[in-house]
């Protein structure tokens, strides 16, 4: 595999309940390129942080299990590792950043002591190597006066500076690779606008490749190179961001950018809004999973649940039909 | 609509100071400023959209015009009756004319209530018709926000956030009334569903005349939705146009820089786009800053922000701005 940084194949998640086994992931592949900045789309439920969560052995169990897959990372299968090495690879290499920042963070413990810790754990610095550098990383972060800061409490800091600080601490130890799950989705549009010209400052400087996980097409649309949009465990579709977005090829996909009204748009007429909602998989299903809510739903939609397949250049679908002409996809 | 310019609602001068007490004797040792001097009408009818960051008072002003909190300061003339005046039958009476949608649907209904308790409360409460009618009227109700009425022996948590939200709004619409502040009702929706709620809103408020108050941070569903538009910056309101002009002549360094932080689902559109990053975070309302309460953020302040008040002035027909640096 030329350039994947990352390479997820055949990812499957499940959770034993007591309503019955969810398929919260059911056989997920990507790449994530050098230096690329990927966006992972879909609603809640759909499989976005399990996903993340399963590559990087983050998923409790029980009730959880990753059933099978690979995740390549630096020549390793991340998911047989030991317990030892994939901290390892967490602590310094694949950086993560959370929606919660609160639930990262330590209560009783200052910024300073849980910036400096993995810098001496993972990188062998001494405390006052590591209490500067942690000073720096604030700053880099946009916190002011952070030299003084670093002796601050989690509550202390506003939302806003504790998802900077949840971004200082993934970058801590300069990773490959920085993971963003919903990093925004608390935060008001202004203090959203501050963190993504923050990680795009950043990615542009340090050059690292990036997995941001949101609900928001419009976040992807001003940070992304290439984005997966994922519904029910599955990637439905795949493609570069300019061609997603021009050219989009699954009904769901199509339904979700036709149910956003735009800030920059007189349009004013009805939203199309997709009826019925997002499913919960209690088996696998044998039908495309968003046959229930398509317009565009054939009689083979109900038979087979169609794979992800290139459709055009760097443009991967799963959908029975082609939505140009309605007809079954050649 | 048929008359245009009837006022259905006037705030005049609104203020909501929360106290804060401490210590042993709680002793009283200052106030949240949460809405501290808004003036605005609404007219029959339209939809007024209120917008804002978290934290600068739009629920407080959606609850004080309810009557939900006593007001500080200021008058809620509902249909010209001041409804801060009214007080027992009189305010029950009236009140039930306005009512109010949350934001989160699996807060506000009662767990341990079927659909039909919930939706049929307010009838039963308001004795409007009589007892036997009300399951009828429930299912009618359900029907009328596309809710299968089969269903109105279940409970809450027997349906998904959307529904929810449906039940909470056939809940609201019970008593028919005018007015009803919407606050929130979709941001704890997924995107799918939320054209299904601002769907149904819409139509319901063209079937029943209805008037909203549309509070939420989506700039964009705002957009999509209103009539007019208002942005409150930390208690007060610092612009107030009609809906096109808002967002295409925005006045106030505060609305330009809250639009051009709304990201667009649209790469090559976002691209091109002129960004105006606000720096920190809004300020305490116990202790908001002098003169202009933007100034400590305003990438245009100058000395006389710190020094007084800036008014809220119509600068064109219909559209007010209150920054000191609009001509
Ligand atoms: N700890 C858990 N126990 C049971 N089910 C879970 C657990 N975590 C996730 N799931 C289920 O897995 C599915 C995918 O969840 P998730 O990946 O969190 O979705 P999202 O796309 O919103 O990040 C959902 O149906 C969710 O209910
Ligand atoms: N019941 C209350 N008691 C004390 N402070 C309150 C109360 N309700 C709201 N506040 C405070 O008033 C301010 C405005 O809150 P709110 O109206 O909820 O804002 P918004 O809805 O715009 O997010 C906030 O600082 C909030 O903490
Ligand atoms: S496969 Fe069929 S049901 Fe599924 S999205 Fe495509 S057209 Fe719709
Ligand atoms: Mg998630
Ligand atoms: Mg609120």
């Amino acid at each position: 595999m030329p350039g994947f940084v990352l390479d997820i194949k055949g990812l499957e998640t499940q959770f034993k309940t007591p309503d019955g086994v969810v398929h919260a992931v059911n056989g997920v592949s990507f790449g994530l390129k050098e230096g690329e900045t990927l966006g992972v789309v879909g609603e809640s439920g759909c499989g976005k942080s399990v996903t993340m969560l399963s590559a990087l052995r983050l998923i409790p169990s029980p009730p959880g299990k990753v059933t099978a897959g690979e995740a390549w990372f630096a020549g390793r299968d991340l998911l047989k590792m030991s317990n030892e090495e994939i901290r390892q690879v967490r602590g310094a290499q694949i950086g993560m950043v959370f929606q919660d920042p609160m639930t990262s963070l330590n209560p009783v413990l200052t910024i300073g002591r849980q910036l400096e810790e993995p810098l001496m754990l993972h990188v062998g610095m001494t405390k006052s190597q590591a209490s500067d550098r942690a000073a720096e990383l604030l700053s880099i972060v946009g916190i002011p006066n952070a030299k003084d800061r670093l002796k601050d409490y989690p509550h202390q800091y506003s939302g806003g500076m504790r998802q900077r600080v949840m971004i200082a601490m993934a970058l801590a130890c300069s990773p490959q690779v920085l993971i963003a799950d919903e990093p925004t989705t608390a935060l008001d549009v202004t203090i959203q606008a501050q963190i993504v010209e923050l990680v795009k400052r950043l990615r542009d400087e340090i050059g690292m490749s990036i997995i941001w996980i949101t609900h928001d097409l419009g976040i992807v649309a001003g940070l992304a190179h290439r984005v997966i949009v994922m519904y029910g465990g599955y990637i439905i579709e795949e493609a570069m961001i300019n061609e997603l977005f021009a050219n989009p090829k699954h009904p769901y996909t199509i339904g979700l950018l036709g149910s956003l009204p735009r800030v920059d748009g007189r349009e004013n007429s009805r939203l199309i809004s997709i009826e019925g909602q997002p499913p919960v998989l209690y088996q696998k299903p044998q039908a495309c999973p968003f046959a229930p809510r398509c317009k565009w739903v054939m009689e083979k939609c109900w038979q087979a649940n169609p794979a992800l397949e290139t459709a055009s250049v760097d443009h991967r679908v799963a959908c029975w039909v082609d939505v140009a002409t309605g007809r079954p996809r050649a | 609509m048929s008359n245009e310019a009837e006022t259905l609602l006037k705030v005049e001068d609104l203020k909501m100071h929360f106290p804060i007490y401490r210590g042993l004797f709680q002793r009283r040792v200052g106030a949240v400023h949460a809405v501290d001097g808004i003036s605005f009408e609404v007219k029959r009818g339209e939809t007024l959209g209120l917008v804002g960051e978290s934290g600068c008072g739009k629920s407080t002003t959606g609850r004080s015009i309810l009557q939900l909190y006593k007001p500080t300061n200021g008058k809620v003339l509902f249909e010209g009756v001041n409804l801060v005046d009214l007080t027992g039958e009189d305010l029950r009476k009236t009140r039930r004319r306005l009512q109010m949608i949350f934001q989160d649907p699996y807060a506000s209904l009662n767990p341990r209530m079927t659909v039909e308790d919930i939706v049929g409360e307010p009838l039963l409460v308001h004795g409007v018709i009589p007892k036997e009618e009300i399951p009828e009227r429930v299912k009618h109700l359900l029907e009328l926000v596309n809710l299968n009425p089969a269903f109105s022996s279940r409970y809450p948590h027997e349906f998904s956030g959307g529904q929810r939200q449906r039940i909470g709004i056939a809940r609201a619409i019970a008593l028919q009334p005018s007015f009803i502040v919407c606050d929130e009702p979709i941001s704890a929706l997924d995107v799918s569903i939320q054209a299904q709620v601002v769907n149904l809103l819409e139509d319901l408020q063209k079937q029943f005349n209805l008037t909203y108050l549309f509070i939420a941070h989506d700039l964009s569903m705002v957009r999509h939705i209103s009539k007019r538009v208002a942005v409150m910056y930390l208690g007060v309101m610092v612009e107030l146009s009609s809906r096109d002009e808002l967002y295409e002549n925005p006045l106030h360094p505060y609305t330009q820089a809250l639009l051009s932080a709304v990201p667009i689902p649209d790469p090559v559109a976002d691209a091109k786009r002129k960004r105006v990053l606000l720096e920190g975070d809004v300020p305490s309302p116990v202790n908001p800053p002098s003169g202009c309460r933007f100034r400590t953020r305003c990438p245009i302040a100058d000395k006389v922000c710190s020094e007084s008040r800036p008014d809220f002035r119509e600068v064109k027909p219909g559209h007010f701005v209150a920054c000191h640096m609009v001509k």
